[in-house]
């Protein structure tokens, strides 16, 4: 067992008696003692072999202790930092109090996926953010606290089905089987609506299963909450592309309301000189292949990936780190994380900058590729960066990296570049009327979803641009509520667009 | 239509041997066959674990909700697709159609050029372009005669046909290029070539019609994977501008696309992807008295050149 956000060497938990029900009796001085629990994770050299998760989570005894660090704030600014306002301090204390089935039930009501969520939130730029421990001390665990009540749920098979209501006859078509278009969904279908999902790949759950991969996300969390959504009556169909094999329009003609939920899903790449060659790759098709196509386990499975001795990763966000870390379990020997600022601008979780460090990713701050050189077959053999150095802070407050003209020729076989990525573009181009900003995303309404189109909702990455899982479910839960409000009153107030 | 009723239910209607190695297949994909337009294609996996396999619709009959794919066994997946799969039984996924569809218009004297297997989907596309007012001409290119398909259709769709084989077994001696140029020579420069079939011979098709000055269009064929934008395997560089076949294309000017890059990026997995169909057809060695297939093969061997 490895600790890793704890850094230095934390102190010793105190000893503490937990009685079975309810809260053990200790100070407030014993409370504040109590150091920020360590998860079990799997040790590093191990896991650069394996695709298996990378943290185990907490047993019942560290929940409950971890929980016990929480002081229960009157004005808890933990749930200011939540995007979906978690009742945080109300599960929390559920779980030092040791009756896990309140814990979950109060976190799902504003949680539906917190199996995921816990497992891919950047809580430490969230809820753990602003927690009141974490002014002195490391914050409250809270993203661990979470998914550890959504493992505790599903291990003990306690999961409560979605009990649809008694059926209004209305059809709603979901489009997009991302978190945000899966939450959509389960609400939908709770309030008695008939539900279809359409996803244009042939596995539902969008960015976590093409995407996040296993070793962060085990696609089995994402299979099962789609089951339940499949058990409560939602009709999925995979495989069909809204725009191509069915125009958004002809949904209007069937469907009382739609929600187009498609996600991020167009990779950007730099547009410098070589950057088609061989071995250079989306972040999107590197992952897809090894995620969703299980390359991996070529021939086994049929899809192939590049072989790599010498891996670039071009980019500082999540989608980087996973690249990354997936090239190294790929059995890459080295793997440079490129990035044009330095780490602290680094926009990825800091557990994944931990992990990646760990597994021995080389980070090359302050690097910027400039172009690219192949060999005689067309592989890339050099990544050409420039040097860059910080300048004066951009809009967004972070220092602006400006290039230097000194250059770092990398040695490398395979590039992924992951450096963001724009609205897919399949549904807008192919519905007219359906206003968009510049680059293609729709625009919504902020609090409910609706677009310029009646009937029609968005949400998600698809509106947001590339943003976070829990970001897309709180848009699928404010369309889902919207929609409730329309299929019920009739009415379609003109959306504020210009947000 | 209700789409929760009638979608692709992906299942062989019908298969036949059209040429060695190559065969069609027809698939009831009721949405798909209804919304498909000439140029367009879709993604095909076999079963769990499968690839996804772009496949241009060659045809399409909404009536009876199926669409014809022409496959040319070239790797482990479609010498599954030929060995493994029989009529009546499914696809895991048909998905589609993907890409733009060709713009069909009114262009005067169009060249519609197909090498191999390429005539397939450039039949459709005739056959439009026929409709639309246009007068058509075929020029059909093939290894050999047995490699010769649809040449019936491509007779109806077209206003005229001149027929190359390599090694001269039917039709003219020659390429499609000779071809091209003995057309111009004849009735005077085209006002558009549509050409479809191996990249090196959309890459000679361009140059020349480049040369007499014929707007030109290709149909490209990169390695894909998921067909909807999203991960830009099938890039390609068109006019000197990154471009993804699967949303922008298929079809490009064929004037502008880089095909020496497009040829490097085809070929990177083919050793990984020669292994795996080695290790198919030997374990997948039956008697090859009753497959009609291998008695193909056999027939089809030492032709095997692009
Ligand atoms: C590698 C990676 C790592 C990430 N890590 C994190 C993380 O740690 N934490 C975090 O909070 N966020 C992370 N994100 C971002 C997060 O995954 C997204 O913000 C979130 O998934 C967006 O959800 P969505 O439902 O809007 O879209 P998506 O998850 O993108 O789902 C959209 C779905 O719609 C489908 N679709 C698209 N077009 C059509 C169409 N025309 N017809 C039918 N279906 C269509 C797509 O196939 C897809 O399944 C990561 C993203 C990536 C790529
Ligand atoms: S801010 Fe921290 S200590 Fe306060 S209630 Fe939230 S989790 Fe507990
Ligand atoms: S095949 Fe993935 S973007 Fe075209």
């Amino acid at each position: 067992m490895t600790t890793n956000n704890e850094r230095p060497a934390s102190p010793a938990t105190p000893p503490i008696e937990l009685p079975e029900h309810g809260e053990p009796k200790i100070s407030n001085k014993d409370r504040m003692a109590i150091p920020r629990q360590p998860i079990a994770e799997q040790p590093a050299a191990e896991r650069v072999n394996n695709f298996f998760e990378v943290a185990l989570g907490y047993d019942q005894k560290t929940a409950r202790i971890e929980a016990l660090r929480c002081i229960q704030c009157k004005k808890p600014l933990c749930i200011d930092g939540c995007p979906v306002g978690i009742n945080i301090p109300g599960f929390i204390k559920k779980i030092a109090e040791g009756d896990f089935e309140a814990g979950i039930g109060i976190l799902k009501q504003d949680n539906v996926l917190p199996a995921i969520c816990g497992r891919v939130c950047p809580q430490e730029e969230q809820c753990e953010k602003v927690c009141t421990v974490g002014k002195k001390n490391p914050p409250v665990a809270i993203g661990r606290l979470e998914r550890f009540l959504a493992d505790w749920e599903r291990e003990t098979g306690k999961m409560t089905p979605i009990v649809p209501a008694a059926s209004t006859g209305k059809k709603v078509a979901i489009v997009g089987a991302g978190p945000a278009g899966l939450t959509a969904a389960a609400d939908l279908a709770r309030l008695g609506h008939d539900v279809t999902i359409f996803e244009a790949l042939h596995r539902p759950g969008g960015v976590l299963v093409y995407g996040i991969p296993e070793f962060r996300l085990p696609k089995k969390i994402v299979e099962i909450e789609v089951n339940m959504l499949k058990k409560a009556g939602v009709k999925l169909h995979n495989s069909v592309v809204i725009g191509q094999t069915i125009p958004v329009e002809e949904l209007r003609d069937t469907y009382d309301a739609i929600f187009v939920a498609t996600g991020a899903g167009l990779p950007y790449f730099m547009n410098i000189p070589g950057e088609n060659l061989n071995g250079i790759y989306s972040a999107n098709e590197y992952l897809t292949r090894v995620n969703l196509m299980r390359a991996y386990d070529f021939p086994s499975a049929d899809t192939p990936v590049a072989k790599s001795e010498n891996v670039a990763v071009i980019g500082g966000g999540n989608v980087a780190m996973d690249s990354a870390r997936t090239a190294k379990r790929l059995g890459a020997k080295n793997v440079y994380n490129v990035y044009r600022r330095t780490r602290v601008e680094m926009p990825a979780r800091l557990e994944e900058i931990h992990h990646a460090e760990e597994e021995g990713i080389q980070f090359t701050f302050l690097h910027n590729p400039i172009r690219y050189e192949g060999d005689k077959d067309g592989r890339v053999k050099k990544a050409i960066c420039q040097v860059m150095k910080l300048g004066e802070p951009d809009a967004s407050g972070r220092r602006r990296p400006v290039p230097t003209d000194e250059v770092l020729e990398l040695d490398v076989d395979t590039v992924v570049v992951a450096i963001g990525n724009g609205p897919n573009p399949l549904v807008p181009r192919t519905t007219e009327g359906l206003k968009t900003k510049k680059w293609g995303n729709i625009l919504a309404e902020r609090s409910s979803g609706r677009t310029s189109l009646k009937g029609v909702w968005a949400g998600g990455d698809i509106v947001l641009g590339a943003a976070t899982v829990i970001l897309a479910m709180g848009a699928g839960r404010a369309a889902a509520r919207s929609i409730q409000q329309y299929l019920t009153t009739g009415e379609w107030p003109e959306p504020t667009l210009d947000s | 239509m209700p789409p929760s009723d009638a979608l692709p239910h992906a299942v062989v209607v019908a298969k036949d041997f059209l040429a060695p190695k190559v065969t069609r297949y027809v698939i009831s994909a009721p949405d798909i066959a209804r919304r498909r337009r000439p140029g367009q294609f879709v993604i095909v996996r076999l079963h769990e674990g499968g690839e996804r396999i772009p496949l241009t619709i060659a045809d399409g009959d909404p009536a009876k909700g199926t669409i014809t794919l022409i496959v040319q066994e070239v790797g482990k997946s479609t010498a599954e697709m030929a060995h493994l799969i029989r009529a009546g039984d499914s696809f895991a996924d048909v998905v589609g159609p993907l890409g733009m569809p060709t713009h069909i218009g009114k262009f005067g004297r169009i060249l519609a050029v197909g090498g191999g297997i390429g005539v397939a989907p450039l039949h459709p596309i005739a056959q439009g372009m026929h409709k639309a007012g246009n007068h058509v001409v075929g020029i059909l290119g093939a290894r050999t005669k047995d490699l010769l398909i649809m040449e019936e259709e491509m007779r109806r769709a077209c206003d005229s046909v001149r027929i190359v084989t390599d090694d001269g077994s039917y039709g003219e001696k020659g390429l499609v290029t000779d071809a091209i140029r003995a057309e111009t020579e004849a009735s005077g420069k085209a006002d558009l070539c549509v050409a479809i079939g191996p990249l090196i011979m959309m890459r000679e098709t361009a140059k020349v019609t480049a040369m007499l000055g014929i707007k030109t269009l290709v149909s490209l064929n990169p390695v894909m994977v998921d067909g909807t934008g999203m991960c830009g395997g099938c890039r390609v560089t068109v006019n000197g501008e990154s471009k993804f076949v699967c949303v922008d294309g298929p079809e490009f000017d064929g004037h502008g696309v880089d095909f020496d890059e497009l040829l490097r990026r085809q070929r990177f997995y083919v050793p990984q992807e020669r292994s795996t169909y080695e290790t198919f057809l030997r374990e997948h060695d039956h008697e090859p008295k009753d497959c009609k297939l291998r008695r193909m093969e056999a027939a089809a061997t030492d032709k095997d050149s692009p």
